[in-house]
């Protein structure tokens, strides 16, 4: 899958409270109502900024804290089409798996806001439009790979259903 | 080679011997799912067509954390977990307390086992000696359907707790200096275990702190090998159900050996907004306060509520200072109240709040921040915006330095209470 947006970049440690607030989220059932509140605290009005298929750019840690899977469900409401990160936080990545959010283990030091930027899933490359030059993704398991490969875990269990590996 | 904790119970689940760096599917003992994330467990279980659970006894759903219901949209929700339980079963608690005190107590997780829930703390029960790990709704659907999930068996990190607890020094300060070392994604994808001198010495309660706060530097979970002391708790709670403890083999392989000499540590305090923003209570002593929080799953227990009472027994609070108290489960207000550490805590001039998640993030509306006001807690996140308002400041302290701290109006040094 060949994806291409605008890189919204973020610093190291963006924990899911800042993706979607705890205030915010219990008020909603629907994640669509959430999407005007996403990263509310650090950035009002990202929402705003946000056209389907730009990515989310983050440095270390991304998605720590707390397990709420309306973090990385926001992310995907808002029309953000991966999350590329230096590393991830193990909770958010798995939902991000498991929902079907592709979220990219890519060295993103020279990812500037605004560059645009072209990501090859299946290739494992991000290159970068805007600057040149061209960053090579982290590999995950294949059984990981598989659940990206399905959409996500319920597509998988459909094509899988004795969850064997 | 000898096996960790986490490949000795990922070994049994999954039913081969199995060591880190392997993908199992392993058989759960438990699974717990509460009220507060979006979407609920049993949204994604109806969606994914679920239509029976996979065991009444594993599947626990508790509504807890904004309890009662702040507003009208947790109040849908909680009615959609009652009516999921009316027709499908499992094991529910409504109001009993935070699921991380109440699991343990009712005895649904023991040494040895394999447990997830909806919840990044879900890591708290590593301080029974089980695996336990937070997982988001999808995976708790698949969890709740099939009974299993896929697992990566984690390296582990060795952690040695050694020396002389100082007086007026806690779990708490252990667990805050330690994350303030590691960083908050020192420990990524991996287990933690905590051993040593310091850690066989702590009480339940206290060991129950340091596993909750191993999400904290990232860790999937934190154990503490099971005790006398451990089993001693476990078997006055669970008198029937068969369980499997595991110690880690002397040759077991770390990935990372760390050694903590505690004796000669401070009180520790993290300052905003990050966990790992931690330092000795002396770089943040005077701060002014406006609130303290005694609350939440990290360090609201009995014993700490007993720190507490004995710091503010027969003295007031400061006048302009709020301090809110919100026992972790019915159990322990029950205790509490029986042997009189809560009118300890009211006459002081505490607001109880009955047991629940309360005060922890800005989800329940209880106990919320106005602009640049200050609070400390013994709750396990100070993140911007966390009390529900992101232009207030929050410091992560031990029940100790929180009850020295609402006594003084200003962040306070809570030793002086205990020494000889």
């Amino acid at each position: 899958m060949r994806l291409e947006g605008v890189a919204h970049v973020f610093g190291d440690h963006i924990n899911t409270d800042y993706i979607i607030s705890a205030k915010h989220k219990g008020r909603f059932t629907d994640i669509k109502q959430m999407v005007e509140y996403i990263m509310e605290d650090i950035r009002p009005g990202f929402h705003r900024e946000i056209k389907p298929g730009d990515f989310i750019v983050g440095g270390i840690n991304f998605g720590c804290g707390s397990s709420r899977e309306a973090a990385p469900a926001v992310i995907k409401e808002s029309g953000i089409a991966a999350v590329l990160a230096k590393g991830f936080a193990r909770i958010f990545f798995r939902n991000a798996i498991n929902i079907g959010l592709p979220a990219v283990r890519v060295d993103t030091q020279s990812i500037q806001e605004g560059d645009r930027l072209r990501v090859d899933l299946d290739k494992g490359m991000v290159e970068n439009l805007t600057k040149g030059g061209i960053i090579t993704t982290q590999p995950l398991p294949p059984f990981v790979q598989q659940i990206v490969d399905s959409g996500g875990m319920e597509n998988y269990l459909r094509d899988h259903p004795s969850f064997d590996l | 080679m000898g096996m960790t904790l986490a490949e000795k119970i990922f070994s049994r689940h999954a039913g081969r011997a199995v060591k880190a760096g392997e993908i199992v599917v392993a058989e759960l003992d438990a699974m717990m799912t509460h009220d507060a994330n979006r979407p609920l467990g049993l949204d994604v279980f109806n969606r994914m067509k679920g239509n029976k659970l996979c065991d009444q006894k594993k599947v626990i759903q508790m509504i807890e954390h904004h309890y009662p219901a702040p507003g009208a949209a947790n109040a849908l929700a909680q009615r959609k977990m009652r009516q999921f339980h009316q027709e499908l079963g499992g094991v529910f608690y409504e109001g009993e307390g935070i699921c991380h005190s109440v699991m343990p107590e009712k005895g649904h997780v023991l040494p040895g086992e394999l447990v997830v829930g909806t919840d990044s703390h879900t890591c708290t029960y590593g301080a029974l000696g089980a695996f336990s790990a937070g997982v988001g709704s999808t995976d708790m659907a698949v969890a709740m359907i099939s009974g299993k999930l896929w697992f990566m068996v984690p390296e582990t990190i060795k952690m040695n707790i050694i020396g002389t607890l100082p007086p007026g020094v806690f779990a708490k300060d252990i667990i805050l200096h330690i994350i303030a070392s590691i960083t908050a994604d020192g420990a990524t994808y991996k287990a933690v275990e905590f051993t040593g001198p310091v850690i066989e010495n702590l009480s339940m309660d206290a060991r129950f702190t340091i596993a909750n706060m191993a999400i904290e530097m990232g860790a999937k979970a934190g154990m503490i090998a099971p005790d006398q002391m451990t089993l001693d708790w476990v078997n006055r709670r669970n008198p029937d159900r068969a369980f499997t403890p595991h110690v880690p083999d002397p040759n077991a392989r770390y990935s990372q050996e760390m050694t903590f000499d505690v004796s000669r540590l401070s009180p520790y305090v993290a300052k905003p907004h990050r966990v790992d923003n931690g330092v000795p209570l002396e770089e943040v002593l005077g701060t002014p306060i406006h609130q303290g929080n005694l609350s939440t799953c990290t360090a609201a227990r009995l014993e700490d509520l007993r720190i507490a009472a004995k710091i503010l027994k027969g003295k007031k609070i400061a006048p302009d200072v709020r301090f809110f108290v919100v026992p972790s489960s019915k159990e322990v207000f029950t205790l509490a109240l029986a042997e009189g550490t809560l009118s300890t805590l009211i006459d002081a001039g505490a607001h109880i709040k009955s047991s629940s998640c309360a005060a922890c993030s800005g989800g329940s509306a209880y106990a919320l921040l106005a602009d640049d006001e200050v609070a400390i807690t013994t709750a396990n996140r100070n993140f911007q915006g966390r009390l529900g308002n992101p232009k207030a400041f929050i410091y992560l302290a031990s029940p100790a330095t929180v009850a020295a701290s609402v006594l003084e109006g200003k962040i306070a040094d809570p030793r002086p209470y205990f020494s000889a």
